[in-house]
């Protein structure tokens, strides 16, 4: 056995987060969305941010995003990540207003801008879990 | 802004202060041997006995109790930062208003740590193979992601946006890091005591992440500081030239850099110091040096911005066009700051207070600078995520 191991999401709550990782199984990407006040939130928690109702749902997301900054991994702080050096770790900004951390993936380095636009994907990563990731979004015929 | 109350302004001042060599570790020495030594020292630099100590404020890695019982203090007023970089700055606010409002006369503020000979990559592999530490926002949402060691993602992220927003290049962020080790060379207690490097030095060290340079972080240390805080009447009586407190700003906390959506190019300091010069009565251009938390070039650039002492977006043109040095027209971070001093865990973060003391007393030796009256301190914890901001000055800026 491998002496390190990529972990899998360690939810603090997992009751409170278990729907959200349910859907990426089922590559269905869903977020918090506040029944009051309609505003999507990010990470999820007990009450929604913008008015403190803790009547919120999951809704799906279109997935589509925009990178909003990255940073280039060379010495992760886990070893198990260095069989993949280098590779994007990035603040990506879904178009429903929220941000979040993710991996931008299928594209080259030199590709990278900010601002350029992103698709979900999924990727399984074993165990059970599905990560939900980004890749460049295909540019659309007009 | 809203009218700010001045009521605490220039109400109380730091009369002492000490400081132990920041160094990786003090082999055989605990946290509280280092913290005893620090005390004794800092309040005989104060001119004071033990015995009038009445207030004591300390940080994360010591809580207040445990250290008046280990020292002996019996405090009527005491308090535990948990706000990790901004500990030292947010004492001083916290003491201030303290003092003003009755509750102490003398705080002792301490901070510091004796940490083990160790790496932080050493460190993040043991939590890696113990299955990867508590369960938290950052164990769900980052590690499965890959992140960097310690908080070399966020800054890099930061520092990423900063470039492409505004054009800052890897020369002006390698300038901060030159200037600081410039200081630090003249600085007995730095880690990187006479040890200069260059623009090209810094460029030439491996990017931890791109575009983070290892030379732009700081070097995790072991070390220990002190200060004193009273009222202003008594700090006229005592043996050195009062600091005093005029201006406080903080503890603020906004939005989480890894999280929320905005601009992560601008720190809480937006806030923090319009608010504590506003207390002060004075405006940015008055100021004449500062002591800026420094954990990587981009945040103490960032900050100084944020600040108002350069325009937002500018700071880059800023260090190429400005010595920061001590010797320089507008000083930064004069005894080294931490990424030439060193970060002493714990106390990283008082460093910039004690150094503002120093630099006000004209105590600074042969780093001392010609306009030391009026200083802003900035204090910065988490992931940028919470900044005290204090206006530190002489009798001259009452």
């Amino acid at each position: 056995m491998p002496e390190f191991k990529k972990p899998g999401p360690r939810p603090a709550n997992e009751a409170l987060t278990r729907p959200f990782w349910e859907a990426a199984q089922q590559h269905r990407f869903v977020v918090p969305q506040c029944v009051a006040c309609d505003d999507f939130f990010w990470p999820p928690r007990a009450a929604c941010p913008s008015c403190l109702r803790e009547a919120w749902k999951w809704a799906e997301v279109s997935g589509r995003a925009r990178l909003y900054s990255f940073t280039i991994v060379r010495q992760p702080a886990n070893p198990a990540f260095l069989e993949g050096v280098p590779y994007v770790y990035a603040l990506v900004d879904l178009e429903e207003g929220i941000r979040m951390v993710s991996n931008v993936v299928d594209c080259l380095l030199d590709d990278l801008q900010n601002e350029m636009s992103l698709v979900a994907m999924f990727e399984e990563m074993g165990d059970g879990w599905t990560l939900v990731k980004f890749r460049p979004a295909r540019r659309q015929a007009r | 802004m809203e009218q700010i109350d001045s009521t605490i302004r220039g109400r109380t001042a730091i009369v002492g202060f000490a400081e132990l060599p920041t160094q990786r570790t003090y082999p055989g020495r605990s946290t509280l041997s280092l913290f005893a030594e620090v005390a004794r020292d800092a309040i005989l630099d104060a001119g004071m006995r033990l015995a009038e100590i009445d207030g004591l404020i300390t940080g994360d890695s010591t809580n207040s109790l445990l250290v008046a019982q280990t020292l002996g203090l019996t405090p009527r007023y005491t308090a535990s930062m948990t706000l990790h970089g901004a500990n030292g700055a947010s004492a001083v606010a916290t003491a201030a208003a303290a003092i003003a409002a009755g509750l102490a006369t003398n705080v002792l503020c301490i901070f510091g740590e004796s940490r083990p000979a160790s790496s932080s990559r050493l460190n993040a592999e043991a939590v890696a193979r113990d299955g990867g530490g508590p369960r938290t926002l950052a164990s769900e949402w980052e590690a499965p992601y890959g992140p960097v060691i310690a908080a070399n993602g966020g800054y890099g992220l930061m520092k990423q946006r900063h470039m492409f927003q505004y054009g800052t290049t890897q020369e002006q962020f390698a300038k901060c890091v030159v200037d600081e080790r410039f200081n630090a060379v003249e600085n007995a207690n730095a880690l990187w005591v006479g040890d200069l490097i260059t623009i090209d030095d810094v460029l030439a060290s491996r990017m931890t992440n791109d575009p983070l340079h290892l030379l732009e972080g700081v070097m995790p240390c072991s070390g220990a500081n002190a200060a004193i805080v009273t009222s202003a009447e008594r700090a006229r009586t005592l043996p050195h030239p009062p600091v005093f407190i005029l201006g406080v700003g903080g503890p603020v906390v906004t939005n989480d850099t890894m999280r929320t959506s905005h601009d992560i190019t601008v720190s809480p300091t937006a806030i923090a110091a319009p608010l504590a010069l506003a207390m002060a009565g004075y405006a940015p251009p008055d100021i004449e040096f500062v002591q800026f938390y420094d954990c990587y070039s981009i945040y103490v650039m960032m900050c100084i911005e944020d600040a108002g002492l350069c325009p937002k977006g500018e700071v880059g043109g800023f260090y190429q066009d400005t010595d920061t040095t001590y010797l320089g027209t507008f000083p930064i971070n004069t005894d080294g700051g931490q990424i030439g001093g060193g970060q002493p865990t714990g106390a990283g973060g008082f460093r910039h207070v004690v150094e503002a003391a120093r630099q006000i007393m004209r105590r600074g030796g042969s780093r001392q600078v010609p306009k030391a009256d009026l200083c802003l301190v900035n204090g910065n914890g988490g992931i940028a995520s919470v900044v005290t901001t204090l206006v530190l000055g002489s009798a001259a800026t009452l």
